[in-house]
């Protein structure tokens, strides 16, 4: 963060209250020098932003009492890609009314089918390689049949859909998971410093692990940053305001 | 009982129908005299009309008829008496013949099997330099009559010894005994004497340490807990560092150090990536730390997912804020339409929301800084004057209306809540009554 130098004799810790009135240039730069220090110190981290969710048809004239819907639990690469450099496989503890409640899912696509007519909450555990890490990833996610809205049509064309978008962070890669997967299209590495001599790895195998053909791929959402990083700068820019005219009177009062 | 009627069902025998009629009696019949009114409730007032528990629901006394019962007051003896006193009680007698067998109670009369040296034994095993003859057969005496309580026959014991010394020579003369009289050393060694024998100074050291921790005060109890659970953040980190170690690139040597917090973890590798690790979970953190630290922590996992990072990024930002400033922050959010947990939480967009927060909660702690200049000030500060009450337009109110509504305002002690038509948002969240505060967040 470039800092302007202030051609008065400032104490520089004083930040928000100091007794000399601060033009409030100052005090934003300082204060996104802070926060900015903490961003500094970040390594080089892998991140796999997915998408995780249920997606549920209702039968109509084939449904039963004890299958009413058919519905997917599915952990997918938010753009619909392979996942399965980074996942081994993927486990789905499901309600214990089923059989065989622990559905463990090894290649992609990583997701389940079943049918059923009750909701429950889904616990999704995900396995990866070995050179990429040993501990498991837990997340849950309630199984919705019937839309929010109160008595709407049942409709068999149309499902009840709830993802959400989340991402997997590697904050310590290791070398080989590095090399492997940095060209990879489901990962997002940060641009490496020049001196890193990644040998570049192969494509893997021809097998296609990714859900962009998928056969519910006209519901599935696509998660835009955009637009909720523009409300949030929009936002800031207000506090920023607020904040500025606050410390104005602020210091009015004590000048 | 007009159901039963109904059904044609008859009436059962128990006098229900009658509750009702005795009810009002109950208040027309008198107690009983001579036991007070509250006493005689206890037991339900008048007596029971029917029975609270069926009769024939208990189960029955098996009453063996072929059997003709009788007690008798008869004498008996008593096997764990030396002497033969005879003694008399009530004994159920089973068709005139008395039942057998030794008093039942005999059997509990179990000692201690104390062991009984000879002379020779003595002089051959058993002398030792601090433990005379005499004492060593005082000792063993008062052991048997006090079936090894020891610390009775630590109080009649005439010369004065520990606990521990008493033991100790108790359990290693039986020892010796055992294994001298044993024929070979093989047999005794399953004994439990043999196998562990006793051991003065460690028992001390075991009391001392017991007592030690039964009168540690509150405050010393607190200090433990806090060392043990940093010791154990260390061996941890220790261990994390280690195993980040080994699958750390070369090229880590960019963090900078500078942006660590203060450590007092002693790392004893040299590479600065484990500087990074180990002193980011350094035990003595201070309240301004709390990001670097949840971020350090954060780095220790081997994996997580962003919205769990953002949470503790969010938690470690407001640990000094109180549960009505998070709902603040939380309601401020909302007015900027913001969502209070990021739909796409991407690593940009997380890092910008942790930002707002951070914002927002300085602009808080602003207004409250405000609130309370304003408020310690004089009460005639002319220029704020003008009524706020009425927002010409939906912009942003202009500095020069007060913000936080002191003087003319704190009088009348007006709720501040307002709903503007047409606003999609209630335009301040009025938290209290007493000072008025209000903040639009403006339309954009």
């Amino acid at each position: 963060m470039a800092r302007v130098s202030i051609p008065t004799d400032q104490n520089d810790a004083a930040v928000e209250q100091s007794d000399s009135t601060p033009p409030h240039q100052m005090i934003e730069i300082e204060d996104e020098e802070n926060k900015s220090s903490t961003k500094k110190i970040k390594d080089l981290e892998i991140c796999v932003p997915i998408a995780y969710g249920t997606i549920s048809f209702w039968l109509g004239k084939k449904a039963t009492e004890t299958q009413s819907h058919m519905w997917t639990v599915y952990v997918r690469g938010a753009t619909n890609e392979d996942l399965s450099a980074v996942i081994k496989k993927v486990v789905f503890q499901l309600h214990p009314s089923f059989s065989n409640a622990m559905r463990v899912v090894e290649s992609p696509p990583f997701e389940l089918t079943e049918r059923g007519w009750g909701e429950f909450e889904i616990a999704i555990s995900i396995f990866f390689h070995n050179d990429v890490c040993e501990k498991q990833l837990d997340l849950f996610h309630p199984l919705k049949l019937y839309s929010e809205v109160e008595h709407g049509p049942l409709s068999t064309k149309k499902p009840v859909i709830v993802e959400s978008y989340d991402e997997i962070v590697f904050p310590n890669p290791s070398d080989k998971f590095l090399a492997r997967v940095h060209n990879h299209p489901s990962v997002i590495v940060p641009r490496l410093p020049l001196t890193l001599n990644l040998p570049h790895a192969p494509m893997e195998d021809t097998r296609r692990g990714d859900t962009k053909d998928h056969p519910h791929g006209q519901w599935f959402n696509r998660f835009s940053e955009a637009d909720e990083l523009l409300k949030l700068a929009e936002a800031r820019q207000q506090v920023q305001n607020h904040i500025v005219k606050l410390k104005r009177r602020l210091s009015m009062l004590e000048g | 009982m007009d159901a039963k009627d109904i059904l044609g069902l008859p009436k059962i025998s128990l006098p229900i129908p009658q509750e009702k009629k005795s009810r009002p009696q109950k208040d027309s019949q008198r107690k009983p005299d001579g036991i007070s009114r509250e006493v005689y409730a206890l037991t339900g007032g008048v007596a029971p009309l029917m029975p609270s528990i069926d009769v024939n629901q208990l189960k029955k006394r098996q009453q063996p008829e072929n059997e003709k019962i009788t007690w008798e007051w008869l004498s008996f003896t008593n096997s764990a008496r030396k002497d033969d006193l005879k003694l008399y009680h009530w004994v159920r007698v089973v068709n005139g013949t008395p039942p057998s067998g030794d008093y039942s109670f005999a059997k509990y009369n179990k000692s201690v099997d104390v062991i009984k040296y000879t002379d020779e034994e003595y002089e051959k095993h058993l002398t030792d330099d601090s433990w005379t003859k005499e004492e060593t057969d005082q000792l063993f005496d008062l052991c048997e009559r006090f079936d090894l309580r020891f610390v009775v026959v630590a109080d009649r014991f005439p010369s004065s010894r520990s606990v521990e010394e008493l033991k100790n020579r108790y359990y290693s003369v039986s020892r010796a005994i055992l294994i001298a009289r044993a024929p070979s050393p093989a047999d005794v060694s399953g004994h439990p004497l043999v196998k562990e024998p006793y051991n003065i100074s460690q028992e001390i050291d075991r009391k001392r340490a017991l007592s030690m921790v039964l009168s540690q005060t509150k405050q010393q109890e607190r200090k433990d807990a806090e060392i043990l659970s940093e010791a154990k953040k260390i061996m941890e980190s220790r261990m994390a560092a280690k195993a980040a170690q080994d699958a750390e690139l070369a090229v880590t040597s960019n963090t900078s150090p500078e942006g660590m917090e203060k450590t007092t973890a002693p790392v004893e590798t040299a590479s600065p990536s484990n500087v990074q690790a180990t002193s980011g979970v350094a035990p003595l953190m201070s309240m301004a730390d709390n990001a670097a630290s949840a971020a350090a922590s954060l780095r220790m996992l081997r994996v997580y997912l962003r919205t769990y990072a953002l949470d503790q990024m969010v938690q470690a930002a407001s640990s000094s804020a109180g549960l009505r400033t998070i709902k603040r922050v939380e309601q401020f959010l909302q007015e900027l339409k913001v969502n209070l947990k990021p739909k796409v939480p991407t690593k940009a967009v997380c890092a910008e929301h942790l930002e707002l927060r951070k914002e927002i909660l300085t602009l808080l702690n602003l207004q409250k800084l405000l609130q309370n200049k304003e408020e310690g000030s004089s009460y005639r500060e002319g220029s704020y004057t003008e009524t706020p009450d009425t927002p010409k337009d939906r912009s942003f109110i202009p500095d020069s209306v007060s913000f936080g509504a002191i003087s003319t305002e704190r009088v009348g002690k007006r709720d501040q809540k307002r709903k503007g038509p047409g606003r999609e948002a209630p335009s301040s969240p009025a938290q209290s009554n007493k000072r008025p505060r209000k903040l639009k967040a403006t339309d954009s």
